[in-house]
């Protein structure tokens, strides 16, 4: 019998469900006896409602701190280990959050992480991947000791809402906590186009779009599909589109349904963060590009000649 | 100021890597060898605060077998003053580099340790924030830049959200993101003098550390293929296929 915890992520008061809801499935995976999501924050209320509807979350936990206010790995490590005490696994997203905070829980308590858990073979036993998804490792936790790990989010479905929730308990922590680290400020791109992670379908542009301003043409591309907007490091690098667009090895990891590289050539670390996509389409002029050894439809153009001609078969 | 650069060997980044058919781990024998492309930027960033005067010398440190020797005189010809070997005859786990790392801290005391943010052979994206948590000092993980003053560290962050500004006490752990900085070339007459730099070596075992428990590898596979695709002609077919296939 077992007791899964997991750290909810969330910003500006909202929880992210998507990364949530996610964990939740891989800690069903494990079949265990109780799956908590704890909650720590400077105002948990609402975050915590709506964790508590998340299909197969038992309890939610929450911690009122003001040092809570912002996501700082330090602060929060050591009132997720008070609050783990009894559990047998601790759970947090592979997102920049829980790559940032789940290493400091697993220092504390003295124990390995398992990195971006993709599948669940045993009580102890995972499968993750190394060399840029080039190879995957199956892992076993010693026994005796808390498994931690960050849940690779591409590789899970997000577990339902429910009508009925989860009940709601305050937790009291009395560590202390350090005061070594200030927060500033969080410079957001701020969009009302789908978020990158969640979103069913992405257009993406890499440096063949040559400017920023070219690079419009792949927000109208998305616009039209309703889809979220992505980018190659080059394209990043280059300054057409902001890093927190760019998709890959040390960028995002997503699974969309439906996933259009637009003059992306495809290197090994673009195509880590899109193997698990439903349909992978590649527009390029390059017919060799090893985009199309991955795409499932692909189409040998030049974007600046097809991305018109799309729009227009659209409608 | 001194500034500790973790600067681990791993497989080059160009190297598809292989599978071993028996599952027993990935092709390495005769495959090219590198820094850790985010170690790099983290030895570049430690030489650059050197160079603005906010750091007075640059040690770079790997936990590695013997011959990673000729890896530490890369750094030391890139410019570090300074290399600490760790002899290790086997590959640590990020808990267990951590433990290393923070003996050396010990030893060192170091104002910054700098990092990257994972290792593109175990991708674990882990040392940097453990070491942070066992030396009880604070993080600015996935820094896309960086600025020293007075005692503090200002650091902006490469997050999922965007760009995260955040203020950290020194001595405080850095982990690099990839935009931080581009790395300079190694010049020949730095080779040469490299030889001459001093090199540490030190034996895991003469340490004295309690690793940690470590996990269990099982097993390698390579990853699932996907479908060999097909190929449509121009915009009219691309959307004809989308819709075939329910995606419009
Ligand atoms: C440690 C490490 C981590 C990395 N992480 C990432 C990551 O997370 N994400 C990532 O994307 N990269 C990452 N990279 C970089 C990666 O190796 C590639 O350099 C990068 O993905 C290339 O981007 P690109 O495909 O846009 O550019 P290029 O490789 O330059 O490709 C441009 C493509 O556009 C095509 N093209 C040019 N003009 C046209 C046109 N008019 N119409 C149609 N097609 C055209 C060309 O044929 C070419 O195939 C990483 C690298 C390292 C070393
Ligand atoms: N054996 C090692 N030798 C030197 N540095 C290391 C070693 N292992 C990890 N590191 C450092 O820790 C970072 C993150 O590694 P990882 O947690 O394995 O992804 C690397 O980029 C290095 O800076």
């Amino acid at each position: 019998m077992s007791r899964v915890l997991i750290v909810a992520e969330h910003l500006s008061g909202r929880l992210n469900r998507n990364a949530t809801a996610k964990c939740v499935s891989a800690a069903r995976a494990l079949s265990p006896e109780e799956v908590a999501v704890a909650v720590l924050a400077a105002e948990p209320g609402p975050i915590a409602e709506e964790a508590a509807r998340i299909e197969g979350v038992d309890r939610v936990l929450t911690v009122s701190r003001p040092e809570n206010a912002h996501p700082l790995g330090q602060v929060l490590a050591p009132q997720i280990v008070e609050l783990a005490a009894g559990y047998h696994y601790v759970f947090g997203p592979a997102t920049t959050f829980g790559k940032d905070l789940m290493p400091c829980v697993a220092a504390l308590l003295g124990v390995p992480q398992v990195s971006d858990l993709m599948a669940v073979l045993g009580p102890r036993r995972f499968k993750r991947p190394i060399y840029a998804g080039n190879a995957i490792l199956t892992v076993e936790v010693p026994e005796g000791i808390p498994v931690v790990a960050t849940v690779r989010i591409a590789s899970w479905p997000a577990a339902g809402t429910r009508v009925e929730s989860a009940p709601i308990e305050a937790r009291e922590v009395a560590v202390e906590l350090p005061a070594h680290t200030r927060f500033v400020e969080l410079r957001q791109g701020k969009s009302d186009r789908p978020d990158l992670q969640s979103a069913t379908r992405v257009v993406s542009g890499g440096r063949a779009l040559g400017s920023a301003e070219n690079f419009q043409i792949i927000y109208r591309l998305a616009d039209k599909l309703g889809a979220a907007v992505g980018a190659s490091r080059a394209a990043v690098d280059a300054g057409y589109a902001p890093n927190d667009l760019q998709v890959g090895q040390t960028g995002k990891i997503i699974a969309p349904e439906l996933y259009i590289a637009v003059g992306i050539s495809g290197a090994i670390q673009h195509l880590t963060g899109i193997k698990d996509a439903g349909t992978i389409v590649a527009i390029n002029k390059d017919p060799e590009a090893p985009i199309f050894e991955i795409a499932d439809i692909g189409l040998v153009g030049d974007l600046f000649k097809v991305l018109p001609e799309l729009e227009a078969a659209l409608g | 100021m001194k500034i500790l650069v973790a600067y681990k060997r791993v497989v080059d980044y160009n190297v598809r890597i292989q599978v071993k058919p028996d599952g027993s781990g990935v092709v390495t024998e005769g495959v090219k060898l590198s820094a850790n492309p985010f170690d790099e930027i983290a030895l570049e960033e430690a030489l650059r605060l050197r160079e603005r005067g906010l750091a007075s010398e640059v040690v770079v440190a790997t936990i590695a077998p013997a011959d990673a020797a000729a890896h530490l005189r890369n750094g030391l010809a890139m410019g570090a003053n300074r290399a600490i070997h760790v002899v290790a005859d086997r590959s640590l786990e990020p808990l267990a580099a951590a433990r290393v790392l923070l003996e050396l801290v010990r030893r060192e005391q170091p104002g910054i340790v700098l990092l990257g943010k994972q290792a593109i052979d175990d991708d674990c994206n882990q040392t940097g924030q453990m070491l942070a948590a066992l030396w009880g000092r604070p993080q600015a993980t996935f820094a896309s830049k960086v600025e020293v003053e007075g005692g503090w560290a200002r650091v902006t962050r490469e997050v999922d959200a965007g760009l995260e500004v955040l203020e950290v006490e020194l001595p405080c752990v850095i982990t690099t993101d990839l935009r931080l900085n581009e790395p300079r070339f190694i010049k020949l007459p730095e080779i040469m003098k490299a030889k001459t730099k001093p090199l540490q070596t030190l034996a895991l075992a003469d340490l004295g550390l309690e690793l940690g428990p470590e996990l269990k590898v099982l097993h390698y596979e390579p990853p699932s293929k996907r479908q060999k695709g097909i190929m449509v002609k121009d915009a009219a077919e691309l959307v004809a296929a989308l819709r075939a296939r329910g995606l419009l």
